[in-house]
């Protein structure tokens, strides 16, 4: 199947290793993987932000870039959700009838990563190699935006050599909440670290989720912790090949 | 006393509260508790989902009749010996309120925990008046009587322990035996003796209402102490300001929020009183019955198309317990007898984005989506915050002077509306975040970044975006382009 890759301006710019690892493992499947390259932001952080105005051309150029394809995938489910959920309120908000029209047209074909092995390809044993202790962290989007439910652990215990060890609260939200991680950052870190306790209590080697930004977030507490834990996207644990 | 004196924006209150470890603890276990509860009451109805939609429309059908529905309220109150007096704010219902105590010629009242009342500080104007109101509910009592604010819908006394509670009957109830202890069975035999003199002396209550059926002109209060029975059946005059979305039309609908309510509440299957009353009924309870209907803002929530469903709002406070922000920061810092994720939407639906607390209310959560998971009238909580957002946006828009982020936004904006642009940004932001880097993380930021970096390290940025890596070793990405 021929796959565009949403990749998304946040690993676009910050976590390139995210986007090379859904490249790497789609093509391992088996599938050509296209990359639109006049793709930017889906213009989430203005709409969550409130900046709805400027947001509408970010929309648009979603559409116009993305809608060529028969599938398109992304590795993040906060972005889906955007595409899923906000154009169509951004159309509402600003009387936009074209937005809400090819949004309801490009829907059904933006998948998230997970959402597309399991549920369009059809797979959960991707033929992945990963020898360590995972635990991992259902992100709000994924969990109760796009409602990823198990996919994500069905994939990861395919993986060969594999721990995958259960988080406590593993549904509390981590405290990233986008501009809030900032605008409101003594909250935002008060609720990480209760995140960033419940991962270390695993005693997992890796916190792996969906979402790039949460990590970062989560992730962020955990350098400052010295905690000696790491970060991971599941892409990136899903490409990882036994090399012999 | 407990008024709230030009409360402070969002993130400065919620730092305050942030260090008070005391408080952190007590509401973790308080709000896991009450979760824990509620799961495990709502898992045993198969047809839970179905009430909740239930609950919805019925309330979307009083909000989008609810001119029809108020003149049938009026009209059966009155017929059953009642008076119902229209208050278009919280002024006018407190000098509603304050001429009808007053005509009774009394000075002291008791009252059931209301948040209505709350709302429009009555107690405030009636002590004005030379009034004073005597709350009854248990944990309003400790509010009251420490000179104190609610931090809770439903339990607002959630930032007190046992002992604080102790000491404060100790200086404030004078027959308090010396030799009390934090036991709550003893706590609670003291407040009630003290509150037992109080209902028996009573000549005036007041009340809000959890429901109002529109069929019967029958007012409904569900409560778990029996203070509130107490007050709605022993005195003369019975006073009760009610706002005005909350009608249903039926008995039939009622039975639908009386499974939804103490079920998202207090995570019981029933609770433990229901109260109704229709008008006045000769020789047997309150002989003097007044409904006092609320706006206060009501109107204004009504008018807004995506906010309105926040009328649907039943105080069940679920959306406090499940929520991340609230867990952290309890509600004073929220500044609002309406804390937590409802209040972050009511407030600025009800009063507008004036002021600074407001403003920032909209932006006093991570959009986690789990109060409207639990919400029993799905509120969709995230959405009405997005477009709060969104209002609080377009009135920065008006400012002459432009602000930091309207401007910040708008470079974003410019930088991600072409590739050529996008790709010169992400260089630069490489070449800057490789500069502050060390051994691998940024540990701290320049001012105004350094919000993140406080406490949080931030990842170093690549050398090579992905659209930079995909350019240079691939040749079959070029669909597209600018």
């Amino acid at each position: 199947m021929r796959v565009a890759l949403f990749v998304t301006c946040f690993n676009d710019a910050l976590y390139p290793r995210t986007g090379k690892a859904v490249v790497r493992l789609l093509e391992r499947l088996g599938h050509e993987v296209a990359f639109p390259t006049a793709q930017t932001c889906c213009g989430q952080i203005h709409v969550n932000t409130g900046y709805y105005r400027e947001a509408v051309p970010l929309a648009h150029r979603f559409m116009r870039v993305f809608d060529p394809y028969e599938a398109i995938v992304s590795p993040s489910p906060s972005c889906v959700g955007t595409v899923r959920e906000s154009y169509r309120r951004i159309a509402e908000r600003t009387g936009d009838e074209a937005l809400a029209r090819s949004a309801a047209r490009i829907v059904p074909r933006v998948h998230e990563l997970s959402e597309f092995l399991v549920d369009v390809l059809g797979i959960e044993d991707v033929g992945a190699y990963f020898p360590h202790r995972v635990t991992y962290h259902p992100t709000c989007h994924s969990l109760r935006g796009l409602h990823v439910g198990d996919r994500p652990h069905r994939l990861l215990q395919a993986v060969k050599g594999l721990t995958l060890i259960d988080l406590p609260a593993a549904e509390e939200c981590c405290g990233f909440g986008g501009t809030f991680a900032v605008k409101n950052a003594e909250v935002s870190v008060a609720i990480g670290a209760d995140k960033a306790r419940h991962a270390r209590d695993t005693g997992a080697e890796v916190l792996c989720a969906l979402d790039s930004s949460c990590l970062t977030h989560v992730g962020g507490i955990l350098s400052r912790q010295r905690s000696g834990m790491r970060v991971l996207h599941l892409a990136e644990i899903l490409a990882s090949e036994e090399t012999a | 006393m407990s008024v709230w004196l030009d409360p402070p924006a969002f993130p400065d209150a919620a730092r305050v509260m942030l260090r008070d470890s005391q408080l952190r603890h007590n509401l973790q276990r308080a709000t896991a508790t009450i979760r824990t509860k509620r799961a495990g009451v709502v898992s045993e109805l198969p047809d839970w989902e179905e009430l909740r939609l239930a609950g919805a429309a019925i309330k979307d059908d009083v909000l989008t009749n609810l001119d029809r529905y108020l003149l049938q309220v009026e009209e059966r109150v009155t017929a059953a010996g009642g008076q119902v007096h229209w208050a278009r704010d919280a002024a006018e219902a407190n000098r509603t309120v304050t001429d009808l105590v007053k005509a009774t010629g009394v000075h002291e009242v008791v009252k059931v925990k209301s948040m209505t009342t709350m709302e429009i500080e009555l107690n405030e104007a009636l002590a004005e008046a030379g009034i004073a109101a005597q709350e009854t509910d248990l944990a309003e009592l400790i509010v009251q009587l420490g000179d104190d604010r609610p931090s809770h819908i439903l339990v607002p006394a959630i930032h007190k322990n046992r002992s604080e509670i102790r000491e404060l009957f100790l200086r404030t109830m004078p027959d308090a035996p010396r030799e009390l202890t934090d036991e709550p069975r003893e706590l609670a035999g003291v407040a009630r003796t003290y509150l037992r003199r109080k209902f028996l002396s009573a000549k005036v209550a007041i009340s809000g209402a959890n429901f109002v059926v529109a069929e019967t002109g029958t007012l409904v209060v569900v409560e778990s102490e029996g203070n509130g029975r107490m007050c709605l059946t022993l005195p003369d005059t019975l006073i009760s300001v009610v706002g005005i979305e909350k009608v249903v039309p039926t008995w039939q609908d009622l039975e639908v929020f009386l499974q939804l309510l103490p079920r998202s509440s207090t995570g019981e299957r029933m609770n433990p009183y229901t109260s109704t009353w229709t008008g006045v009924t000769p020789g047997d309870g309150p002989q003097s019955v007044h409904l006092v209907l609320l706006d206060n803002g009501r109107t204004r929530v009504l008018a807004d198309a995506v906010g309105r469903q926040a009328l649907r709002c039943i105080r069940c406070s679920a959306c406090l317990n499940v929520c991340p922000v609230y867990e952290r920061t309890g509600g004073h810092a929220y500044g609002s007898v309406y804390p937590g994720p409802i209040g972050a939407i009511l407030n600025p639906l009800q009063h507008g984005t004036a002021s600074a607390r407001d403003r920032s209310l909209p932006y006093a959560s991570t959009l986690c989506g789990r109060c409207f998971e639990v919400c029993p009238v799905r509120i969709d909580i995230p959405e009405v915050l997005v477009h709060l957002r969104g209002t609080v946006v377009d009135d920065k828009r008006e400012k002459r002077v432009p602000s930091p982020e309207l401007v910040a936004m708008k470079s974003l904006a410019f930088a991600l509306s072409g590739v050529r642009r996008l790709a010169a940004a992400e260089r630069l932001g490489s070449l800057g975040g490789r500069l502050l880097g060390r051994r691998g993380v940024i540990s701290r930021m320049p001012r105004r970044l350094d919000a993140w970096t406080q406490a949080r390290d931030a990842p170093v940025p690549p050398a090579e975006s992905f659209r930079a890596w995909w350019g240079r070793t691939r040749t079959n990405g070029r669909a597209g382009s600018s």
